[in-house]
């Protein structure tokens, strides 16, 4: 019987990636959940921005699907440690969403479906560095991982990248999210290593 | 000691409807829930050993969300990382979350109104 060599495509060249301080690889996807996975309907989902003025800018599913696609091939680190290599993303950049939206904004606070809240300045959404994911490694992206849409802010811990993503409140001054008022930093940069407060 | 969740589309969910959200988007607590993993607030004994002398579990809170009145035991408790998420059996609502990092511990219960805690007289 031939013995089939499963690693010859699958095999991945010596990593290339760095990791930031204190972290270490993994080649699975690990779920952490503050509570149960929300189940959201793509006929009812919404994204909404809403600027310091109270003007809301929505998109309805269609419509998100509608909006030109890229696909991120990005490095994932997790503030409990774990970091991710090239994971493939597909979804519409933040610049394509802000675009017309008219903001003196400085701040940002994403929330999700089920009420999770995370914080982070305008500008780190901006600029090619994060996307209303909707597909995960060729796939549509599973309720686990924040499906039906989740933010992905890949230079910034993972708590930052909201799963099940609902909208976005654009704010003239900080406002801390979920996490960032329970301990964690405000930022979360994994390269200076901003986990906890004070860090 | 995990076990599954039972109330997530359980056609005898007896929950009270979530309130709405406040702030811009009311509709986000307004959702059904998979079936997700948790364990009960006795997973508490322990972090919360750590910083107070007298074993909470035992402990009974009342919800500020739904107004239930329960022992820190029966409470649905996810986590443990990035922190512990202690929510009501009944409405849902974040109770109790504690993260432990680095030299510090960081409590908040913003979601009870007062703990009676049994003394011994
Ligand atoms: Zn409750």
């Amino acid at each position: 019987m031939a013995i089939v060599s499963r690693g010859f495509h699958g095999r991945r060249q010596p990593s290339e990636h760095r990791l930031p301080p204190g972290q270490y690889e993994v080649r699975d996807f690990p779920v952490l959940s503050a509570g149960p996975t929300p189940r959201i309907s793509r006929d009812t989902w919404e994204f909404t921005i809403v600027t310091e003025t109270g003007a809301r800018h929505s998109w309805s599913w269609p419509q998100l699907m509608a909006l030109p696609a890229e696909e991120p091939l990005v490095d994932l680190h997790c503030v409990t440690k774990w970091s991710k290599f090239a994971t493939p993303w597909r979804g519409v950049s933040m610049d394509t969403l802000l675009g017309d939206v008219e903001t003196e904004a400085d701040y940002a606070l994403v929330h999700s479906y089920g009420g999770y809240t995370t914080n982070l300045p305008v500008a780190d959404l901006l600029d090619g560095q994060a996307w209303i994911a909707y597909g995960y490694d060729g796939e549509d992206l599973a309720p686990e991982h924040g499906g039906p849409a989740r933010l992905l802010v890949p230079h910034l811990y993972l708590w930052k990248s909201a799963k099940w993503v609902r909208g976005i409140q654009l704010l003239l001054q900080d406002e801390p999210g979920f996490w960032e008022s329970a301990g964690y930093h405000d930022y979360g940069d994994p390269w200076r290593e901003q986990r906890y407060q004070g860090d | 000691m995990t076990k599954p969740s039972q109330h997530a589309q359980d056609a005898h969910d007896t929950r009270p409807p979530p309130r709405p959200a406040p702030g811009p988007f009311p509709d986000e607590l307004d959702v059904p829930y998979l079936d997700g993993e948790y364990e009960d607030g006795n997973a508490l004994a322990g972090p919360l050993s750590e910083i107070f002398a007298v074993d909470l579990t035992a402990a009974e809170g009342r919800c500020t969300g739904c107004g239930t009145t329960g022992p820190i035991a029966r409470l649905h408790v996810y986590g443990p990382a990035p922190g512990l998420v202690a929510r009501c059996p009944d409405c849902g609502q974040v109770v109790l979350r504690l993260v432990r990092g680095g030299d510090a511990a960081w409590l908040d219960v913003r979601g009870m109104v007062s703990l009676r805690i049994r003394i011994e007289g």
